[in-house]
């Protein structure tokens, strides 16, 4: 078996986790719709999905079901490519950026040099889903909930990329795995905590949920950007706003809670762990806030995060200058 | 506890502002009539109409607030003597606060020519009242900006409210509705900006029109709001009413006396039985029955049992059109409480229709002091914490200080009443003003905001449960004994022990239960503090077990009538923030 070299094993071997990692990240995102809504019901008094399965665990099937057998419906009135498009843009973007998320020492997909340029590339191209949609729909919700979404995601991509740049001159490197090794024992959050906040800000803000789910208050805007959706189409940016959270939720445990690092337990378990915890963050809020308006929110990412972020990085600068002049 | 009676408690004061008119604009302007409704009602000949209201206004004492407006075809009435002849009339019940007492003023109108001068520029909330009296019973008002249908499709003819208009489904053709006819409906609801002199196009931007409603989640019902907008800042905005309308004025002309209760309930469907009590007591007024104490008692404690959980709704969704998405679930918990006493002691839930002509249904069952109590106790904590973890909140104080403010002199020009006018600062509330159904012997508080706003109109409500479960409190603790329905003839149903007496008491209670208790011909009102705001009946009876013209004054319809008012220059946000905080139903608005 002259073929069979560690080269080819270790190819079958990365493709072999990419598929596994897809799965396992489709999959969370669409465990995540139950979980979130038994978790809210927990918070909210009453039981949510409890009577599909033991636990109401087959819920998400019976839902699963429903999305896939839906009539698929464009309306007439749409632009057919970029309508199409638009859900497919919103879902890969955000499963393609966890290419880059190192999971434990031995797992993650692509170890990748410019880590954390290409997740805002990827961030970045997932606002065309949000403006393709509002847009294609030819519906006023639709297209008042695509220009919120493009002022929010404007305003809120400026800093969540200065937000992450104390880390990067930390650490003297974008390579996610490299900011992994570089926090063993000691996590960034903690020279590194006002970039913690904005970027937590930034990120819930990048995925639209709750308090900034601007682009789709359902209270104002009845869903806006995708309110002409139905069937797998809307499941595509229902399970794709999942996919953000966990999404969001690892990055904030690669970048600032030392990733799989900790005592005792196998790095997996730190790892799942950790994220776990954000995602239950997300959800918390979802059901603690209210909504600001939006022209708030603009303002709140303009006044208040962006300085934050700049006083951060040249603080930050500073401090690695008076430490290791030569740097 | 001695209750007074009710006739007691009917505005005072104001009779000399009769003789005064009559004073000022001559003998032969204004015919004095002689009602139930506890106010002057004075025919007025059409030409001094704008003249007596504009007096009226600018009067010491002025009659600020323009009440109610509407119209009775006097067509088939029978007992009209000493009345002006008229075909319809048109009336126009003023309120002033400086007095606390009201006025009617009535126009009698021949329907050769039914035309009115209109009096929208007097009083700005007359606009829709007018519209409502054209689009009903056919009646024109000249110089009114946009005279056109409001609870009636633009494309239907006739006008319901009129005697010779159908009232029964049977008697018109089986309703259908093809594609074509559907495609006219649609179109005949398209917004024409340039009939509402709006601009397509303003100095360097093109508006864009944008339906909120008829369906939409922060609509409250079906109910629709035509938004000319500038990127996110409403421009202008124009509601839209009708789409909930199902004729319940015309319903009470043939239903009997008691039958009518049941669809008071589903006025403002979430006042349950609140909605009863205007009506009942406006039929007790023309039946001369008086109510016994423990009857009054127990109307005031239902009531009051479902004010607080229509202010419990009224949190729950006002928090949650600010993107609040728990609390909700939280009021939704507290109504279910509500719901096991009303339940236990009513038999039903949203819609007990449990008040009677005299009384009540039932007597209250043994334990229903410790239901009470039970929910009692569990109210204020809970109130406590919502003010805490909501009222208290950065966002939501963000989202609703200074939004959709008015002041009180402006809330009197658009005819708002109830938490929204005491939130500008004005302590009016009927229970104190105009006590009703013993509420004087109460002790409770009135509580009042300063600025207006949407936050002080959340805030309202919190207090005002607060006050409501005071009331509770006192209701267990002085119940008074004796009976739940008065001893009269037109009680109905008549007490059941007496039937059986003798032969007479058979027939009447037979005739009372079958045909309906016979009221004689005279007119009534009553108005009572409702959860919303002021709700009224006005009842003219022409001595027959059917109810002549039942005049349903809600306070919901001048609400949204003075939406764009306060919101011209507001954001989509805003405009949704004060949505919710009007509180409003809209089988409240279009009856």
């Amino acid at each position: 078996m002259s073929w069979w070299t560690p080269q080819v094993e270790a190819t079958l071997f990365a493709m072999f986790q990419a598929v596994v990692i897809l799965l396992a990240v489709v999959l969370a995102g669409a465990l995540l719709s139950m979980f979130e809504r038994r978790l809210l019901a927990l918070w909210q008094d009453r039981h949510g999905p409890n009577r599909v399965g033991p636990l109401g665990l087959f819920q998400i099937v019976a839902d699963m079901l429903k999305i896939f057998f839906k009539e698929d419906w464009i309306p007439p009135f749409a632009d057919r490519t970029f309508f199409v498009l638009a859900p497919g843009i919103a879902m890969a973007s955000l499963l393609l950026s966890f290419m880059v998320i190192p999971i434990t020492p031995g797992w993650g997909i692509a170890d990748l040099n410019i880590g954390i340029l290409f997740f805002f590339a990827m961030a970045g191209i997932n606002v065309y889903a949000v403006l393709f949609a509002g847009w294609a729909s030819s519906n006023k919700y639709a297209l008042l909930g695509a220009l919120r979404a493009s002022a929010q995601t404007l305003s809120y991509e400026v800093f969540m990329g200065l937000a992450l740049m104390g880390i990067v001159a930390m650490t003297g490197s974008f390579n996610m795995r490299d900011i992994v090794n570089a926090q063993e024992g000691f996590w960034n959050v903690i020279p590194q905590f006002f970039g913690f906040c904005t970027f937590v800000v930034a990120a819930i803000a990048v995925t639209h949920r709750h308090p900034f789910d601007q682009p789709e208050a359902e209270q104002e805007l009845a869903d806006g950007y995708h309110v002409e959706y139905s069937g797998m189409k809307w499941g595509m940016f229902f399970v794709g706003e999942y996919v953000g959270i966990v999404l969001v939720s690892a990055l904030l445990v690669t970048l600032f809670f030392g990733g799989w690092h900790g005592p005792l337990l196998p790095p997996i378990v730190w790892f799942l762990l950790k994220t776990g915890f954000f995602v239950l963050l997300f959800v918390l809020l979802r059901a603690a806030l209210p909504r600001p308006r939006y022209d708030k929110v603009m303002s709140f990412g303009w006044k208040v995060c962006l300085p934050l972020t700049l006083i951060n990085l040249l603080v930050t600068g500073a401090v690695i200058l008076l430490i290791d002049p030569a740097a | 506890m001695t209750l007074a009676d009710d006739t007691a408690a009917a505005p005072k004061g104001d009779r000399d502002v009769a003789a005064q008119l009559i004073a000022h604009f001559g003998e032969r302007v204004a015919v004095a009539q002689t009602t139930l409704t506890g106010m002057p009602v004075l025919w007025i000949a059409r030409e001094h109409l704008r003249d007596v209201l504009g007096w009226l206004k600018a009067l010491d004492g002025a009659y600020s607030m323009l009440f109610d407006l509407s119209a009775v075809d006097e067509r088939l009435r029978t007992h009209r003597r000493h009345l002006p002849a008229a075909d319809f009339t048109v009336f126009y019940q003023l309120m002033s606060i400086e007095r606390n007492a009201d006025i009617m003023l009535k126009v009698a109108l021949d329907e050769r020519e039914p035309t009115l001068p209109s009096i929208h520029d007097i009083f700005l909330n007359a606009n829709w009242y007018e519209r409502e009296v054209f689009d009903l019973f056919g009646i024109h008002f000249t110089g009114h900006p946009h005279l056109t249908r409001i609870m009636m499709p633009p494309t239907w003819t006739g006008h319901p409210l009129r005697k010779d208009y159908s009232a029964r489904a049977t008697e018109f053709d089986p309703y259908t509705l093809t594609v074509k006819g559907q495609e006219v409906e649609q179109e005949a609801l398209r917004f024409d900006p340039e009939a509402w002199g709006m601009q397509r196009q303003g100095e360097e931007t093109e508006f864009m029109f944008l339906n909120l409603g008829p369906n939409h989640p922060s609509a409250h019902g079906a109910f629709r709001l035509v938004l000319q907008l500038d990127g996110e800042e409403v421009v202008d905005c124009v509601p839209d009413i009708g789409y909930h309308h199902r004729g319940a004025e015309k319903m009470a002309e043939r239903q009997s006396w008691h039958s009518f209760i049941p669809y008071t309930d589903r006025i403002d469907y979430t006042g349950g039985v609140m909605n009863n009590l205007p009506y009942v007591m406006a039929v007790e007024k023309l039946a001369g029955i008086t109510v016994t104490d423990r009857a009054k008692t127990i109307r005031v404690m239902m009531a009051e049992m479902f004010r607080i959980n229509s202010h419990l709704l009224f949190l729950g969704t006002y928090l949650q059109d600010l993107g609040a998405m728990t609390p909700v679930f939280f009021t939704f918990t507290d109504r279910q409480k509500a719901y096991e006493v009303i339940e236990a002691i009513t038999g039903f839930r949203m819609h007990p229709a449990w008040y009677r002509i005299g009384g009540t249904a039932h007597d209250l069952p043994t334990g229903w002091e410790k239901l009470v109590k039970g929910f009692v106790d569990w109210m204020p904590k809970r109130l406590a914490e919502y003010e805490k973890a909501m009222m208290d909140n950065a966002i939501v104080r963000d989202r609703t200080k200074h939004v959709a403010a008015f002041n009180t002199r402006e809330a009197l020009d658009w005819g708002v009443t109830g938490p929204n006018l005491r939130a500008t600062g004005l302590d009016f509330d009927l229970r104190k003003q105009r006590p009703y159904s013993g509420y004087e012997n109460f002790d409770f508080e009135v509580p009042t905001a300063a600025n207006g706003d949407a936050f002080d109109r959340g805030m309202m409500r919190i207090e005002e449960m607060r006050q409501s479960v005071r009331i509770l409190q006192q209701c267990i603790d002085h119940m008074p004994a004796g009976d739940y329905k008065a001893d009269h003839p037109l009680t109905t149903p008549p007490p059941r022990e007496k039937m059986l007496e003798h032969i007479e008491t058979l027939i009447t209670h037979f005739l009372q239960v079958s045909w309906g208790p016979v009221l004689p011909a005279n007119e009534s009102f009553q108005m009572i503090e409702a959860t919303k705001g002021i709700n009224s009946y006005y009842l003219t009876s022409d001595g027959s077990t059917m109810s002549y013209r039942t005049r349903i004054r809600t306070p919901s319809f001048p609400h949204l009538q003075q939406i764009p008012a306060v919101m011209r220059g507001g954001f989509v946000p805003d405009l949704i923030a004060h949505l919710g905080s009007i509180d409003f139903v809209m089988a409240d608005v279009d009856r």
